[in-house]
Formats: C-alpha cells, structure tokens, sequence
C-alpha cells in the first residue's frame, strides 16, 4: 500500500503545507526517521511541505501559522508547556510523534521513582525548574492525530502525512 | 570600531538537541562564552537500577535517538561481559556490520542536513535547488548515501534507529540472501556519491587549528568495537585497565567546570580516530581516499567533518567485503556463564568513544551503571575552542548573526549530540554547572558543595 506522500503520481496543487517540526523532552529518534523518510520523497517533499520551524534542520525559524504542527517528546517543564500551548494557537492541527509524546514514556520514567531516586535527582530538579511531573502532550493540549511508537510507525506517520496532504488540497 | 558590548544567548540550530550559546562580550573582551546543554535530563543512570538486565540495552538506547544503536550495543557489551558471554565470530561480525550502518547514515546525516548548508549560504539543507545541477547533485548524494547505510542496518539490525535484533548473546536473525544482494548493490552504487562527498569536504575553506590530545579506542584493523584506548601523546590503555581508565580519568575529566583540568584537554571522535589510525583503515578506503588521508594528523577541527566523510568510505568498503565473503547461519543465543558481576562495553560511536558499565546482582537485575558519552568529553574543548573563535573574529567587528552563525559551525564541526550530553550527572545550562547534590555559586563558575 504507498501513500500519496510517496508516490509522483500525486499531483500537487502549487500549495505546500505549512509545517512545523517541534522536539522536547526526547531522544529525538523520530525526527532521524524522519530525515530517513526523505531519503525516497525529498523531491515530493520539497513540492508540498513549507517548513516554518524546525531547528533540527533549518536557523531562520518562523513561528507563525502553520497547517500543522508536528511535536515530538514529553514536557518537562514549564518552558515546554508555555511553547506547547503557544504552538496549539498557531496551528490548526497538532500530530502527536512518538511515544513520549503521546503516552509520556519513557522520557516520563522520573514519574515513577521510587523515594530514594527523587530524592536523589531533586537538586537538579529545583536548579532547573523542571516540574514535578513529566506530562504527555494530551495532558496539557488537544492532539488531533497521534503516531504512537518508539520511534514512530513510519506507515502511520506516512499515512497521516497523506490525509493532512489531501485535506489541506495540497495534492489532488 | 570595535564591538564593545555583546549579549547572545540564542538556541542553537542544526544540531542533534537543544543546546544555547550564552556569550556575553564587554568593552570587546569575551566576558564569558559558555555553551549549554539545555536538553532536559531524563535520568537513565536511576532509570536502569533494578530492571532485569535483559531490559538494559534497549532501555538506555533511549538516551539518545540518532546513536541508539552505539548505545545498544554498548550496553549489550557491559552485560555480556559482566555475565560472561562469549559473543560467537557471526556475532561480532555483525555488530561490526551495524556500527557501519550507523556511521553510513549518522555521519551523512551531520555531513549533509548539518554542515553542508553552512557551505553554501543556505539554511536549510532542503533549500538546494534540484534545478542547480551541482545542488541537485548534493541533494541526491546525501539521500543515496543515507539510504544505503540504512538499509544496511535493516537488514543486519532489524532497524536503523532504536535496533531489534541485537540480543545479549547474539542477533535475533539473519539477513537473506536476497537482502545481501540488495545492500552490496547499494552501497557500491553509493561509492562515488561517497567519494564526491570526501572531495566536497576536502574544499571546505573554514579552518579552526585546535591544540589538544587526541584520544580514541583504536585496533588493527581498524574497529569501532575492539581495541585499547591510546592517545597522540603516548597513552596505552588496555581493556583490562578500562576501569581505572573510566575511575580517573574520564569520569572526573567529563565532570570537570572548571576550563583548565589538571591541564589536560582532549578530543574524541572520528578526527581523533583517524588522526590516531588512518593506516588502519581498509586498503580500498586508503587507496581511493589517500588525498583526503595526506591532511591527517590535523589539528583543524573542521577536518572532522572530513574525518566523517573518510569513514564513511571505510564503512562501505569494509561492509562490502564482509557482506561478500561471510556465510551467513542462524545461531543460537549465547549464554551467560557468571551468575553475577561488573562489566565495561566501549564502543566508539559516531561522535566518540562511549562507555557503559553495569554491575548485575544474582537476580538478574541491575544494581547500578554509568553512562559517559562522547560529547560530555568534548564539552570544555568546544568551550574553550569558542573563546578563542570569538576573539579571532572580534577584530572583523561582526554583528550578533554572523558572530552566531561562526560559532554555530564551529559547534557543528564537533557534531555534538546533547540528548546524550543531557545524559550525563554533570548539567551545564547556560554554563550553570551543577552535579547533583552541588550547586553552583552565582560569581564563580565554581562546584559548590550543598551544605
Ligand atoms: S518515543 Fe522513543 S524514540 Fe521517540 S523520543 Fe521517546 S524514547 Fe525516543
């Protein structure tokens, strides 16, 4: 089953989807599966998809609107919520990449330590306002489309990447 | 007039996690220059205590995403060698094989979506124009060689990223014939994109001359896996002296605030690799790449971008001849023949030598480990490093971006990996250091014990 994302056959309509490819609390394993994506749809890529912010790839980012906002990794901090609900006004859908950012673990592990452990990584904690709970993205924005895994499902994440394309009349 | 007062503390871009640059300049002199890890810790050392050891390296893959597979396997040495494993001949063959398709993917995913748009004024490596014949060239080199190494990793590991197959005591698998086929077509159709790459790094203008000790686990022939650790100064040390190698040295080193550590600064990664072992790489490698191989040693930090080029030749060129000359047979899983004890797994991972060690009770489970990454070694030489730059470039009065944009590719250079420096007791934001249990005292960049 290819998608339309991969195939050439997909005829683009001159619009891109304006993107953006956000990380946080993670090991940032689904953005190299990204990036392994690319290796067979770079030239479909580059047609449809307007990359306003991603720092893993590009310095002069934009955070402005955006079709859709891809977010990798839990939230950890006040600093990731604050950006998180920033970038939920902004885009008019959220795609939830991964498991840390959809159910939280592993980078949440912390959640589940015992007494001594806490007490042992607490300086660190405080030093650098991290909260108290490390939280998965539903917990703090609505997410329209998840792509589980650890790294991402490539065919979920491929199949989405097509309904938002069509939806969005990018391609036809 | 020169740039009197400066005040920069941007994040950094085109790098692998979140780091900022925090550099303060007064009266055109560096006030301070401090490059912060600000990727948020996910504390695998507390993580990894308790769980069964057959959990371990798929667990502390997760430190970091883009060298999963350099953690998996060497959280999978520590335990083989804690538990004593003895890995079969297949079995070393291929991790071997995995470590070349990490570095294949890894090293041309920093050349190419990293450090090649720096080269040519762009932002972002999907900004080459395909219309461009020389850009559309870059483009399609960077995703054949990409691709390659990939699928070289699928086929041996189960997965490129985060792998499947590599088991304490063996490989869950084989590769197929036909998928053998396949890999040995790919790769060598990726040989001259690779050998475009090692020329295209070669005429790379910037230049950054960086005295330090060189240090790297090197063998004959050359290996990521095996060896002892030397240095360009006359340091040997075996595997039997890892641990105290890891207890004096790299521990306190990586630890280490202050700029100035006991005098010594040193640098890991594929510039050291092949400042210390160029003659050790396969023949094919040495033949086609001898222009390149004729700069090093070099004490040029930017020639480790062409260091990477390098081994991914090497990669290539050793992955081939093993894909055609091993017979591959399914094995059984190897078995463990202690019922407890302490093990060291060394791995040299893309950006460096890397260490676990693990110590497992007779449970099964794990009672404590350490995790030192490349990168937390490499962090007082990057900071040092942009010191000096800035003061370089001060003269040429440059304003707030271009200041960036220079240290930024200096930084590249490095190829640091913060979600693995995140990973380390010591965490430096903004170049607040702190270790757990200390914390830091505001006007002195000092490690103050918590009272
Ligand atoms: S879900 Fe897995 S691969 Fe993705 S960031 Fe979390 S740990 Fe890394």
């Amino acid at each position: 089953m290819t998608n339309k994302a991969t195939q050439s056959t997909a005829t683009p309509t001159g619009k891109k989807l304006r993107i953006g490819w956000f990380s946080y609390s993670c090991c940032e394993d689904s953005t190299i599966v990204f990036t392994e994506l690319m290796n067979e749809r770079w030239e479909v890529w580059k047609k449809v998809l307007d990359v306003r912010h991603a720092r893993v790839l590009q310095t002069n980012n934009v955070l402005d609107e955006m079709d859709v906002a891809f977010i990798e990794g839990a939230l950890a901090s006040q600093e990731h919520i604050d950006m998180v609900k920033k970038i939920r006004v902004l885009a008019k859908k959220v795609v939830a990449i991964g498991a840390c950012a959809c159910d939280g673990m592993p980078s949440a592990q912390r959640n589940d330590f015992d007494a001594e452990r806490l007490k042992e990584i607490q300086p660190i904690l405080n030093q650098f306002n991290y909260n108290k709970n490390v939280q998965k993205l539903e917990e703090v924005i609505t997410v329209d489309v998840k792509v589980p895994g650890c790294p991402m499902n490539e065919q979920t994440f491929l199949t989405a990447l097509d309904s938002l394309l069509t939806e969005f009349k990018i391609v036809a | 007039m020169h740039l009197i007062d400066l005040t920069l503390n941007k994040e950094i871009t085109k790098v692998e996690g979140s780091a900022t640059l925090d550099v303060k300049i007064t009266n055109g002199k560096v006030d301070h220059c401090r490059f912060g890890i600000s990727e948020y810790k996910r504390f695998y050392t507390q993580a990894m205590r308790g769980k069964p050891y057959r959990a371990l390296p798929t667990l502390l893959a997760r430190i970091c995403g883009t060298c999963s597979n350099a953690h998996l396997l060497a959280s999978i040495e520590a335990c083989e060698k804690a538990l004593g494993f003895k890995p079969s001949h297949q079995a070393i063959l291929m991790k071997q094989l995995t470590m070349f398709g990490l570095n294949i993917r890894d090293h041309a995913l920093h050349l190419y979506l990293f450090a090649m748009p720096d080269m040519h004024g762009k932002d972002s490596f999907l900004e080459f124009d395909e219309n461009d014949p020389e850009e559309h060239q870059i483009l399609h080199d960077a995703f054949e060689i990409k691709a390659a190494g990939n699928y070289l990793s699928i086929i041996i590991a189960g997965r490129s990223v985060h792998a499947i197959k590599p088991q304490i005591g063996g490989f869950a698998g084989i590769p197929k014939p036909e998928e053998i086929t396949e890999a040995v077509k790919k790769l060598t159709a990726a040989r001259p994109a690779v050998l475009r790459t090692i020329e295209r790094f070669m005429q790379a203008p910037d230049r950054f001359d960086r005295q330090t000790k060189f240090m790297a686990m090197v063998a004959r022939p050359f290996s990521y896996l095996e060896g002892h650790i030397v240095s360009d100064q006359g340091d040997y040390i075996e595997e039997k002296d890892y641990r105290e190698h890891l207890e004096h040295t790299i521990i306190p080193y990586s630890h280490a605030s202050g700029y100035k550590f006991k005098g010594q600064s040193f640098m890991v990664g594929a510039l050291a690799r092949i400042n210390l072992a160029k003659d050790t790489l396969h023949q094919q490698t040495r033949k086609d790449a001898q222009a390149a191989l004729d700069l090093f040693p070099s004490t040029n930090v930017f020639h480790n971008n062409l260091a990477q080029a390098i081994e991914v030749l090497h990669c290539l060129d050793q992955s081939i001849e093993f894909l055609q000359t091993h017979h591959f047979e399914t094995e059984p899983l190897g078995q463990p023949t202690l019922e407890e004890g302490t093990g060291i797994g060394v791995v040299e991972a893309p950006r460096g030598t890397l260490y676990h060690r693990v110590t497992i009770g007779k449970d099964g489970k794990v009672i404590k480990g350490d995790i030192i990454v490349p990168t937390g070694q490499n962090q007082i030489n990057i900071e040092q490093d942009l010191a000096r730059r800035i003061e370089e470039l001060l003269p040429s009065d440059p304003d707030a971006d271009s200041l960036q944009l220079e240290l930024e590719k200096l930084i590249r250079a490095y190829d640091p990996c913060m979600s693995c420096a995140s990973h380390f007791l010591k965490v430096r934001i903004d170049g607040a250091a702190v270790r757990a249990g200390q914390t830091l005292h505001q006007d002195r960049n000092q490690l103050v014990p918590q009272k």
